[in-house]
């Protein structure tokens, strides 16, 4: 049982239909990558789990329990459309905003000042927002949907906006708040920080599921019988005995070494091959060939649309 | 419930503390008691200034003291002096100007000149030429040689003030002012008509800054759109009570020191018994035309302090508190859920049109109220929600049965609540579209969401 759990959502906007049924299922004290292309119906299922729109039909189970009004005191949510109050201070603004979560004023005050020294921020207090650059602006949003500690946090794109020293910052955070035993979804196009941060992922496209489980299980899953082979030396593989069973795609020789990528075809099995290879040259490294999740996401949505016409 | 605190505190402070509002707060009652103690003022100081006019030439033995001096004219008849010299140096003796009188006078009425370095006001020039006339008037009934011409001419001349008295119904009678009960109702119409517009368009502008500055979906990730929506129509409700009172208090307090620094001698019950003693010492003086003329104008100061004495200043004040806020919660509805469909504020025109319209007819009819307040359309017109605001305080004034007062106030209190459950229905869809402005028929759609 997941610590957060969707199941079955359908939401129907007039003229299409958003969610068709999806199912996610997050553990406790994982960190959840929820992908899609544009227009997926990511952000509508986001806004279904801040309960900021109700699904038509469809369980949202958060602890064990049906999700609650009350629960969003525990939930922390970072939007991808974000942005502050313009004309106001941004100390001010952040004790408001945690006051509307539910933290008392003292507290809350407490923990804003730890945060801000922490993100080095603190003579921006009695600055008004519209002073700020977007970037920083972000760090304040980014303080402002942690600051309650909210059990379960739904980051939408959290590093856009980001120069790559204050990316490297956030995410530090992020995992510390993981490990500190907090749930995370986390949504984004960056499949470079989904491979980084992810323990599992989903994949919607058209309100439908397309994947979903673990990220390991999904890249292997998604492996052809495709190696990477280098060796020192020069072999002739073309020749061997057993070349009608495998198909080389690629072939390279720089400095003494080649590099192989082959297909494996039939029943002949890695083994079969490395015994071929033993006898040819010097093995440097066998490996099988794991997809990034960029390649799987374009292989799916693409197979997807296809499927559909 | 602790949510929406939060959000009408913000709502209040924020605008509480900006500049504008302080400097709006502080300089309309300035502005306001300026147009009060100015003409006052200056009033009190003409008084003051008394401009000494010479009656000069043949003609002015004929009408030796029979022009009055006022409070500001003195006229001196120098009926020896040479009206050639003194037409040279008047200036130099203090008078104003000279007043040239032909002996032709009776048969020639423009044989008669005021002389003077300065225009002469309407005042000036009307108060000789009514002296003049009455005289001349006088001389000629009398060369009719008709006996006791004085006591039949004052037999004759009547004087009608009508005075309207309203006796309620437990046969009680309470002088009034129609004029007075005008006045509240213009004012109290005109002052929720601007002040429902002001404050609802700070509504909407609320709303629109919260949707394009993005921050709306945080907001609600935190608080129900219910509750954002009323917190921030009541967090400006409040500023503007806040600006109201202060208006209110600030201006009496400018008012109060202004006359006592400007004007030692001068409050309502003090310029009565002014009055009153002008009278009595014109009794003792002259004859009684003086007092004939100045009777009317005491009457209607006697009778406009007695209504005011006797208007329902509670009720009134009330009642314009409730409509007021009532006005404002129901259209602040409206402007909120037109805030929230659109992205910015040109777009907002097409939808101010269903606003504007029922607002600018309340005012309509409330102005058509003190012609005939007890006309149908203002009957109707004092329960519908969206005109009741203006065109019941304008029936105020003139009486109005208790239950109805209850009936329409409780109509206003009804129809907000429903409107605001409407428009928080079209503003929970609305903050979160961007892009296409939407048409009615899609707004209408979200209502069924």
């Amino acid at each position: 049982m997941g610590y957060f759990v969707a199941k079955d959502i359908v939401k129907q906007y007039s003229n299409h239909l958003a969610l068709d049924k999806v199912n996610i299922s997050v553990p406790k004290g994982s960190i959840y990558g929820l992908l899609g292309p544009n227009g997926a119906g990511k952000t509508t299922l986001i806004r279904i789990i801040n309960q900021i729109t109700a699904p038509d039909s469809g369980e949202l189970k958060f602890r064990g329990e049906k999700l609650k009004p009350e629960d969003v005191a525990y939930i922390g949510y970072l939007p991808e459309e974000r942005g502050l109050y313009k004309k106001m201070k941004v100390g001010e603004q952040a004790l408001y905003l945690a006051q509307l979560k539910g933290l008392q004023r003292q507290e809350a005050l407490k923990r804003l000042k730890k945060w801000f020294q922490k993100f080095e921020i603190e003579p921006w207090w009695n600055k008004k927002v519209e002073e700020l650059s977007k970037g920083m602006q972000q760090k304040v949003q980014f303080i402002i949907t942690v600051l309650h500690e909210p059990k379960l946090l739904i980051f939408d794109e959290p590093f856009s906006g980001f120069d790559p020293i204050n990316t490297a910052l956030v995410k530090k955070e992020i995992l510390k708040i993981r490990k500190k035993g907090a749930t995370i979804i986390f949504s984004t196009h960056d499949m470079g920080s989904v491979e980084e941060l992810c323990d599992n992922i989903t994949l919607i496209d058209n309100g439908k599921t397309l994947i979903e489980g673990p990220i390991d299980k999904v890249r292997n899953d998604y492996a052809s019988n495709r190696y990477e082979i280098i060796f020192e030396g020069n072999v002739n593989l073309l020749t061997a005995s057993l070349s009608h069973l495998y198909k080389i795609v690629e072939n390279q020789s720089k400095n003494g070494l080649t590099s192989l990528t082959i297909d494996l075809m039939g029943d002949i099995s890695t083994n079969d091959v490395l015994n071929i290879l033993l006898q040819a040259g010097q093995v440097r490294s066998f490996n099988k060939v794991i997809p990034g999740m960029n390649e799987i996401f374009i292989k799916v949505v693409k197979d997807s649309k296809i499927q559909e016409k | 419930m602790n949510k929406i605190f939060l959000v009408i505190k913000r709502e209040y402070l924020s605008r509480v503390k900006k500049k504008s509002f302080i400097i709006m707060t502080l300089l309309a009652p300035v502005f306001l008691a300026g147009i009060i103690i100015v003409p006052a003022w200056l009033m009190s100081r003409e008084t003051t200034d008394v401009k000494k006019i010479a009656v000069v030439g043949e003609g002015s033995r004929l009408f030796n003291g029979k022009i009055p001096s006022t409070r500001s004219l003195k006229f001196d008849f120098l009926t020896d002096a040479n009206p050639d010299e003194l037409k040279n140096n008047f200036l130099e003796q203090g008078y104003y100007g000279v007043l040239m009188i032909s002996p032709k006078i009776t048969y020639i009425p423009n044989a008669i000149q005021l002389y003077s370095q300065k225009q002469p006001t309407m005042d000036i020039t009307s108060h000789i030429s009514n002296a003049l006339e009455k005289e001349i008037e006088r001389e000629k009934l009398e060369a009719y040689n008709i006996e006791d011409i004085d006591k039949i001419l004052k037999e004759i001349k009547s004087d009608v003030n009508v005075q309207t008295i309203l006796i309620s119904d437990t046969g009680e009678e309470k002088k009034t002012s129609t004029g007075l009960a005008m006045g509240i109702a213009y004012i109290s119409g005109l002052m929720i008509y601007m002040l429902t517009f002001i404050f609802g368009a700070q509504v909407m502008r609320g709303v629109i800054e919260e949707k394009t500055s993005r921050i709306v979906e945080i907001l609600i990730s935190s608080v129900k759109p219910f509750q954002l929506m009323m917190g921030k129509i009541l967090g400006i409700a409040l500023v503007g009570l806040t600006q109201f009172i202060l208006w209110i208090v600030l201006t009496l307090a400018i008012v109060g020191t202004a006359q006592a620094v400007l004007l030692p001698d001068m409050n309502v019950g003090s310029a009565r018994s002014q009055v009153v003693e002008s009278v009595m010492s014109g009794v003792n003086e002259s004859a009684g035309e003086q007092v004939q003329a100045i009777q009317p104008q005491l009457n209607e100061l006697q009778g406009l302090l007695q209504a005011i004495k006797s208007m329902n200043w509670g009720l009134i004040i009330g009642s314009f508190l409730i409509y007021f806020l009532g006005g404002y919660l129901l259209y602040a509805s409206l402007f909120a859920a037109v805030g929230s469909a659109v992205d910015n504020e040109t777009d907002t025109q097409q939808f101010m049109i269903p606003i504007t319209i029922p607002l600018l007819l309340g005012l309509f009819v409330s102005m058509s109220a003190f012609q005939n307040p007890d006309s149908s359309i203002v009957y109707w017109c004092s329960f519908i929600p969206f005109t009741s605001p203006m065109v019941m305080m304008a029936r105020i004034p003139f009486g109005v049965p208790g239950w109805e007062l209850a009936l329409s106030m409780i109509i206003l209190l009804l129809s907000f609540v429903g409107m605001a459950w409407l428009a928080a229905k079209i503003y929970r869809i609305g903050i979160l579209m961007y892009g296409k402005k939407p048409t009615y028929k899609e707004m209408f759609k979200w209502l069924r969401y």
